[in-house]
């Protein structure tokens, strides 16, 4: 497996989680710049153009590696990703944050609540995906 | 905020999705493929969030020093400490959408300002799923858990 793609791409949301700090003092975490932009972007517009970024950032990536993958829904896939959808938006709104959130910057942090969050949306999603092969 | 503040934002959401798109985590199948056990597992994931772990971590200890962010007053990280219901039910249900989709919220975010149709779904059901939250869970939190918008973790 080549590991050079994963380490490059992960150091760079490190540094993005780093510089959202040094410049606004803010956790990068997405789950709650996503609410913050849906819901309240009139208070505050900088979520929204963090997930404009989000795009964007995309986009030049795709672009400069060309290697966008396909991206179409495979059958008996929607039932899945509806699902999927219903319950992240929730359950990451319940437990104040996800993969980059306690994930990246709360373990960065040393935040016990982030460590045990991580761990716990770690092993039920290994146990579910693993789970779901059996249906 | 000022212009600065709203250049950084765009700035730092950008280097962020490019991590995402170059890591390969806004592939659906390529998280599955780590999060289903057994052959064929892919361990890129692994790399990916230890590599940003290991960066944030001493990128965040030497941002600490500093009084002040650049173009704020005050440095906004959570101050709950509580290890309670709503934060272990929260991973709870995020790994089980987690594992059934292959998406977390960064990746699909990307994924829908990329034209990919299956972040596009599941944007829509999050969507729901947040205003569900909002309207329903978040008025009977107690305000120890609930914090200021300002103050989520993640």
């Amino acid at each position: 497996m080549n590991v050079t793609l994963p380490i490059i791409g992960g150091s760079l949301i490190g540094l993005a989680a780093v510089w959202l700090y040094l410049s606004l003092g803010r956790i990068a975490g997405i789950s709650g710049i996503a609410a913050n932009a849906l819901l309240r972007a009139r208070a505050n517009i900088w979520p929204v153009l963090f997930v404009v970024g989000l795009g964007l950032g995309g986009w030049l990536a795709y672009a400069l590696t060309e290697s966008k993958p396909i991206g179409v829904i495979a059958e008996g896939q929607a039932v899945w990703l509806i699902a999927g959808g219903l319950l992240v938006g929730f359950g990451t709104r319940l437990g104040s944050g996800c993969t980059s959130g306690h994930g990246v910057c709360g373990i960065a942090r040393f935040s016990k609540r982030s460590l045990v969050a991580t761990i716990t949306f770690l092993c039920v999603g290994m146990l579910t995906a693993t789970g779901v092969v059996f249906l | 905020m000022s212009l600065t503040s709203n250049l950084s934002a765009l700035f730092g959401g950008t280097i962020f999705g490019a991590g995402l798109v170059v890591s390969g985590m806004t592939d659906p199948e390529k998280v599955l493929a780590f999060l289903t056990l057994g052959a064929g597992w892919d361990p890129a994931l692994i790399f990916v969030m230890g590599s940003a772990v290991v960066v944030a971590t001493l990128g965040f200890w030497l941002v600490g020093k500093r009084a002040a962010p650049l173009f704020d007053t005050t440095f906004h990280a959570p101050a709950s400490t509580a290890l309670d219901g709503p934060l272990l039910g929260g991973a709870v249900l995020f790994g089980v959408g987690w594992g059934v989709s292959g998406f977390c919220p960064g990746p699909a975010l990307v994924g829908v300002m990329t034209l990919d149709e299956r972040a596009l779904l599941f944007i829509v059901a999050y969507g729901v799923g947040v205003l569900l939250f909002e309207k329903l869970v978040s008025p009977r939190l107690q305000p120890v858990v609930m914090q200021a918008p300002s103050a989520v973790d993640g």
